[in-house]
């Protein structure tokens, strides 16, 4: 547990940094508004204005999110598979191609499919 | 749930405290979950509900558990619940109409399912301790949860790789109505919205 030490020192002076930060701008900082400032900001660019209710965003959205989570998981596993590696030989290695081999049958079909071209 | 060494409740370690402490953020931020009005919030909420509970598992010596708490719940299934609410029309301000008449069914559904989940598990570990984080000889370790895993629960573990298959496939027949790529174009104008 000593090794979360570090860690927690760590997270605690970012979050020190973050708040005394923000208390300065706020403090210090003059407050000129103007309808720039006041504009969501969207990275740069000129901000997509809100459709009327709400709107929805198109549904590839959530294939990619769970290509995302499914391909999490998978290199979740490897994690523990390569640390005890050794101790597993060549019986992990099959366990874990044939493993890796199912969740690669998904991905060419979403490929074959033309989910991963986003228009 | 932790179950104190030797009965020591009156001098509680550093370490239980933390857990408690860690427990009460989670359930703090459980009960912000389900009573906040902003959808968004809710999910922002749940992440901090995730992290305390990964805090908790860290406490507890459990550490690849810990962590995967942090990648597959704070950073996966958090991601997947906002695009949930992004996909459907959900709005983004307040919402006066999240109480549904089912109230009372969910509290009944609420309390059996906790008083299930403490019995089992206080019947289940009375005797168990929570290894102190110096005796720990890494339990919850990457190395000895992957040579359990890939050595006595080997079936278990080529099933999940099926079910993530099925979840991908779900996922694709749901979003994609289209057969090829060639179709993609020619059939979007109307497909966009629906699904």
């Amino acid at each position: 547990m000593e090794l979360y030490v570090p860690i927690l020192v760590l997270a605690a002076l970012s979050a020190g940094f973050a708040a005394v930060n923000l208390l300065i701008a706020a403090v210090a900082g003059p407050k000129r508004y103007n309808r720039a400032k006041l504009e969501a900001y969207e990275c740069g660019i000129e901000p997509t204005p809100q459709p009327v209710g709400g709107g929805r965003f198109p549904i590839k959205y959530y294939l990619t999110a769970m290509l995302f989570i499914v391909f999490d998981i998978e290199i979740i596993f490897l994690y523990p598979w390569a640390a005890s590696f050794d101790r597993l030989g060549i019986f992990g290695l099959v366990e874990m191609v044939l493993f890796i081999v199912t969740v690669l049958v998904a991905y060419v079909y979403i490929w074959r499919r033309g989910g991963l071209e986003w228009d | 749930m932790t179950v104190l060494a030797e009965g020591s409740y009156a001098s509680p370690t550093g370490q239980e405290i933390v857990f408690v402490l860690l427990g009460v953020v989670t359930l703090a931020a459980a009960v912000l979950v389900v009573t906040t009005r902003r959808l968004v919030h809710a999910a922002l909420w749940l992440v901090v509900a995730f992290g305390a509970l990964a805090g908790c598992y860290l406490v507890m010596s459990a550490e690849l558990v810990a962590w995967v708490q942090v990648l597959i719940y704070v950073g996966a299934v958090v991601v997947l619940l906002l695009f949930g609410i992004m996909l459907t029309r959900a709005p983004i301000g307040p919402s006066t109409d999240l109480d549904g008449a089912n109230r009372p069914a969910a509290v009944v559904v609420a309390v059996a399912l906790a008083g299930v989940l403490v019995t089992v598990i206080v019947d289940g570990f009375r005797t168990a301790y929570v290894p102190s984080a110096r005796a720990s000889s890494g339990a919850g370790s990457a190395e000895t949860i992957g040579a359990a895993l890939f050595r006595d629960w080997v079936l278990p573990f080529e099933a999940l790789s099926v079910l993530l298959l099925a979840a991908l496939i779900g996922a694709i027949v749901l979003s994609r109505r289209e057969i090829g790529p060639a179709e993609t174009d020619a059939r979007r104008g109307g497909g966009e919205g629906e699904g």
